[in-house]
């Protein structure tokens, strides 16, 4: 439900949504980062209800750095990397991790203004549907599925896709292609 | 029928309603005794399955455990207890993780399930740390972001601030590298421990 708000107002904004699931389907973690890596100038965005947290809050995730980094370039961006050819499988998230905490900011920063209590930035925490995808990607998650109100993801979802919405124009006004699921 | 017949009657009845009495009562106090008697067992069976832990360079210590806030539902705090801890960092930090998962101040605190086994710690010389718990970490953790991140960083905080040695962590399941905790965060890595209070785990 949620996701489906995000694209309808991602959409109306002049972006292609791909969903990498649209209902009970159970895609691996390497088909959902197929679908983003299949596509340039992509963002990846994933959405989740936790199961803890103060109901009502929204953080947004981004890989972090990982140290032992002795196979990839770093002189080189994410996109030139890409290019090369030199993005290894299971750690395409590397070259994109600093445009992915952009991201991330960005998001939060809309989540923070709109659901109180939510933190202001962004957290770097190892998602692993994140690690493998070759572009800007960030996780989403709601808190929570033990809200008492059945009606609180449904009061949240406009604003939601709206925050959404803002956070992916500033980042990528060009209305490039996207990818949720 | 009689008066003597009735009167007979009324007194057999108020005997028998005297003898349910009392063996309800005998009933209950049977209940109530198997009650306790399987707990104690549970408790038995718990120290024979997991024994404390007793070392001979065993310590009194101030020893930091990072359990849920109780205030504050989507943060850890720091709770101080005092317990013997081993000089040995691998017996050190099987004494903490051990007393992580039983010693939560309340169920809602625990970020980690309270059936979870340390089944093995162990420590390689460059500072790795290998802990390898029992299934019910991936099956009974909450799935979720935070709630797997919690789990994660109570374990790597907890070991932080009272392991100096520790300098990462790797995380098994029953013996086997795992993809995920419970389906969100990434155990394919290793966790950093940083020498004192991390403000967050890096990969």
């Amino acid at each position: 439900m949620l996701a489906r708000w995000v694209r309808s107002e991602l959409e109306r904004n002049g972006y292609r949504v791909l969903m990498t699931r649209d209902g009970d389907q159970d895609p691996s973690f390497d088909d959902r980062s197929a679908i983003a890596n299949a596509h340039r100038a992509a963002i990846f965005l994933s959405l989740h209800v936790g199961s803890t947290g103060v109901p009502g809050t929204v953080r947004t995730y981004v890989y972090p750095t990982v140290q032992e980094d002795a196979t990839q370039d770093e002189s080189l961006s994410g996109d030139e990397q890409a290019g090369r050819g030199l993005v290894e499988w299971d750690r395409a998230q590397q070259p994109f991790v600093e445009q992915s905490r952009k991201l991330g900011d960005l998001l939060q920063t809309e989540f923070s203004q709109r659901f109180a209590h939510s933190p202001e930035l962004c957290m770097a925490y190892p998602i692993r549907d994140l690690r493998s995808v070759a572009a800007p990607a960030a996780a989403i998650e709601i808190s929570s599925v033990a809200a008492p109100d059945e009606g609180m993801f449904a009061q949240m979802g406009p604003s939601l896709a709206a925050g959404i919405a803002r956070a992916v124009a500033a980042f990528q006004p060009s209305g490039e292609p996207g990818t949720i699921r | 029928m009689t008066r003597k017949t009735s009167a007979g009657l009324i007194i057999g009845l108020v005997v028998a309603v005297l003898a349910g009495i009392v063996y309800f009562q005998v009933l209950h106090q049977r209940v109530l005794g198997w009650g306790e008697s399987a707990a104690s067992e549970e408790q038995a069976r718990e120290e024979v399955v997991a024994p404390p832990i007793i070392t001979q360079t065993d310590a009194l210590t101030a020893a930091q455990f990072f359990w849920i806030s109780p205030s504050d539902a989507d943060k850890l705090e720091a709770v101080t207890l005092h317990l013997p801890l081993s000089a040995d960092p691998e017996l050190r930090s099987r004494q903490l993780i051990r007393e992580l998962i039983s010693s939560a101040p309340s169920p809602q605190q625990a970020p980690l399930p309270a059936d979870t086994e340390l089944l093995a710690f162990y420590m390689l010389p460059d500072g790795t740390g290998v802990a390898d718990f029992s299934d019910s970490l991936a099956s009974e953790t909450p799935s979720g972001i935070l709630s797997e991140e919690m789990a994660v960083d109570s374990i790597v905080r907890t070991l932080s601030a009272n392991v100096q040695s520790l300098r990462r962590l790797k995380i098994l399941i029953h013996g086997q590298a795992a993809e995920t905790l419970a389906g969100h965060v990434d155990l394919t890595g290793f966790f950093e421990v940083p020498p004192q209070y991390p403000t967050a785990a890096s990969h």
